[in-house]
């Protein structure tokens, strides 16, 4: 438990500038000069209205698409192409139709040409961590929604991640659902140590689980303020301080949201 | 008495699949059951119904048993009507046996030109489809012929093919091939772009190359929709496997309808479109169920079992 602490940050953040220029249209400035720093095992969530580049942070920081400025640095290594340290969940579960649970939760190992029974044998140790032990060979199409994104967690922890990106992996699934994911989300942060970087719009799933909120203006996203969460877990709802965090969250968002409503009407 | 011996097992196919239709009732409670026990018995119901005008009108002297034989004259001599069906695959070759097995070899050998014309369209097309997607040289060299050929009707291509490849099996599975081919070429580019991006995002991430993502995240993916296409090509496929048949192969039911026209004989030509009706039909359950067996990923709305 008691991780060394270390000098190198997980993920560096350092004046990154994201232009998309899609074909034939104008291009769209994603995100001006952002600067932030993630420890080794520490769980950032990432806030911001839609639109100010909160998914393209996470894909760039995947190696899924590069930088217009600046430089992402991660465990001291620029990030130049994808690499399955750093896994990245998406809103849907994305795993692949024709596929079984298990083969799903090993694709990974077997490109990097792991043998199939040692590929077994971790797809089951990974999917009895995530509470899906006996829904191996069952199809994708035949789990609920919360377990879909339960087994993708397990593809990607299948890869021994140093890094675990979310972009908002909760946001379509129902309230009750949501909130025990949220439980089984910081059991599975604690296990690995994994550093986790988790997009949401929710502020409460924000302050249920973050050790740093980072605040985003709307676009061209910057860092607005960043917002260390200073409550036990789990997160006392009634503490007079989490309302206070919620009221300030609530508010810093209203204002952005307001600028870019403002912005688009202008233009 | 011979006759009416083998009246009985030919509709033996229709008692079994009602003593088929009994082994679900110890599962009755499941709906799919039931829901395909009701659809059998509506299917039943309508063939009869068919069956029974056309009885109706040859008693009432409308139809000429001559021209229109209703169906309980053209199923009553089957011994007599397999006497023209051939157990050989020769071409030109004139009826020597008879009977049930060259019935079969007739029907097999029309199957067979089916199956392998649209394996080959959906491998060929595939590949093709892929080659014109991915390499920039090709496509600009193929789009413009691929283009230009998918719109000419399968039967068009008839006098090519036996130009090309002369009287024989080739032909047939040629014109089969056509029917699919370039559909299915046209059809995969499209797939390939609509392979959803997350897909080949966790193929990246996990470090698959550009060979691996094609073969185990894009191939699987687009294959459904492809066999699809297939399926939807099956009716066109039958229908010009007969032509081809009919003209350029002699041999195959649809050797049988050319030789049953020229002969005059009504009850050969109705028997044959049974057996083609019928084959039809299996041929569209085998797809499926090869569908259901082997790309079970199908999104049910797109003709999968569920
Ligand atoms: N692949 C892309 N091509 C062009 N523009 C894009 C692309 N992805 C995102 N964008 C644009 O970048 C901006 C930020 O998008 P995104 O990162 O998805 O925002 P968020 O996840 O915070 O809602 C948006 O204006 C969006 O239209
Ligand atoms: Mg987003």
């Amino acid at each position: 438990m008691n991780r060394p602490i270390s000098a190198r940050p997980s993920v560096s953040i350092k004046a990154v500038d994201k232009i998309w220029t899609p074909e034939g249209r104008t291009p769209v400035e994603a995100l001006r000069g952002l600067e932030f720093d993630v420890a080794p095992g520490e769980f950032v969530v990432l806030l911001g209205p839609s639109g100010c580049g909160k998914s393209t942070l996470l894909y760039m920081i995947a190696g899924l698409e590069g930088v217009s400025g600046g430089s992402i640095v991660c465990d001291g290594l620029p990030v130049t192409e994808p690499s399955a340290e750093r896994g990245l969940i998406f809103q849907e579960a994305s795993l692949f139709p024709w596929l079984t649970i298990a083969d799903n939760v090993a694709f990974g190992l077997s490109i990097q040409g792991v043998l199939p029974v040692r590929r077994r044998e971790i797809a089951i140790e990974m999917l009895k961590r995530v509470g899906l032990g006996d829904m191996l060979d069952k199809k994708p199409d035949e789990l609920s929604g919360g377990m879909r994104q339960r087994a993708a967690c397990a593809r990607a922890l299948a890869m021994k991640p140093k890094v675990l990106m979310m972009d908002e992996p909760f946001a379509a699934l129902d309230v009750q659902t949501r909130s025990r994911m949220q439980d089984f989300l910081l059991q599975i942060w604690r296990d690995s140590g994994a550093s986790i970087l988790l997009v949401t719009h929710s502020i409460d799933e924000a302050i249920a689980l973050a050790d740093r909120v980072v605040v985003f203006t709307a676009r061209p996203g910057r860092v607005k303020t960043i917002v260390p969460i200073d409550l036990p877990r789990p997160r006392p709802t009634r503490d007079p301080r989490y309302h206070e965090y919620r009221d300030m969250f609530t508010e810093l968002l209203a204002a952005e949201v307001d600028r870019a409503f403002a912005e688009q009407e202008a233009a | 008495m011979t006759m009416s011996a083998q009246s009985v097992p030919s509709g033996s196919p229709l008692g079994g699949s009602l003593g088929g239709g009994k082994l679900p009732v110890r599962s009755f409670p499941s709906p799919a059951a039931k829901r395909r026990l009701t659809s059998l018995f509506w299917g039943l119901v309508s063939v009869g119904l068919f069956a029974a005008i056309w009885e109706l009108l040859w008693y009432v002297e409308v139809a000429n048993p001559l021209l229109l034989p209703p169906p309980h004259m053209f199923l009553q001599d089957i011994p007599g009507t397999l006497k023209f069906f051939d157990r050989s695959n020769k071409v030109g070759h004139m009826a020597t046996g008879g009977g049930a097995t060259a019935l079969m070899a007739t029907a097999g050998w029309t199957m067979f030109r089916v199956f392998t014309g649209l394996a080959l369209g959906l491998v060929l097309g595939t590949a093709v489809g892929a080659l014109i997607h991915y390499i920039k040289t090709f496509r600009n060299l193929a789009l413009g012929t691929v283009l230009l050929l998918a719109p000419i009707s399968p039967v068009a291509w008839l006098p090519v093919a036996i130009f090309v490849f002369g009287i024989g099996d080739v032909p047939a599975i040629f014109l089969v091939f056509i029917t699919v081919f370039f559909a299915i070429v046209l059809s995969t580019g499209a797939q390939i772009a609509s392979v959803p991006k997350n897909y080949l995002h966790v193929a990246r991430i996990m470090g698959a190359t550009e060979r691996q993502t094609f073969w185990r995240v894009i191939l699987p993916a687009i294959l459904p929709s492809l066999f699809m296409t297939v399926r939807l090509n099956l009716l066109g496929a039958w229908m010009v496997v007969l032509v081809a048949e009919t003209v350029g192969v002699g041999s195959g039911l649809g050797q049988i309808t050319n030789m049953a026209r020229a002969t005059f004989n009504a009850k050969l030509v109705f028997f044959n479109m049974a057996i083609i009706g019928a084959l039809g039909f299996l041929s569209d359950w085998a797809l499926r169920e090869f569908q259901r067996k082997t790309l079970w990923w199908v999104a049910p709305g797109e003709g999968a079992s569920r």
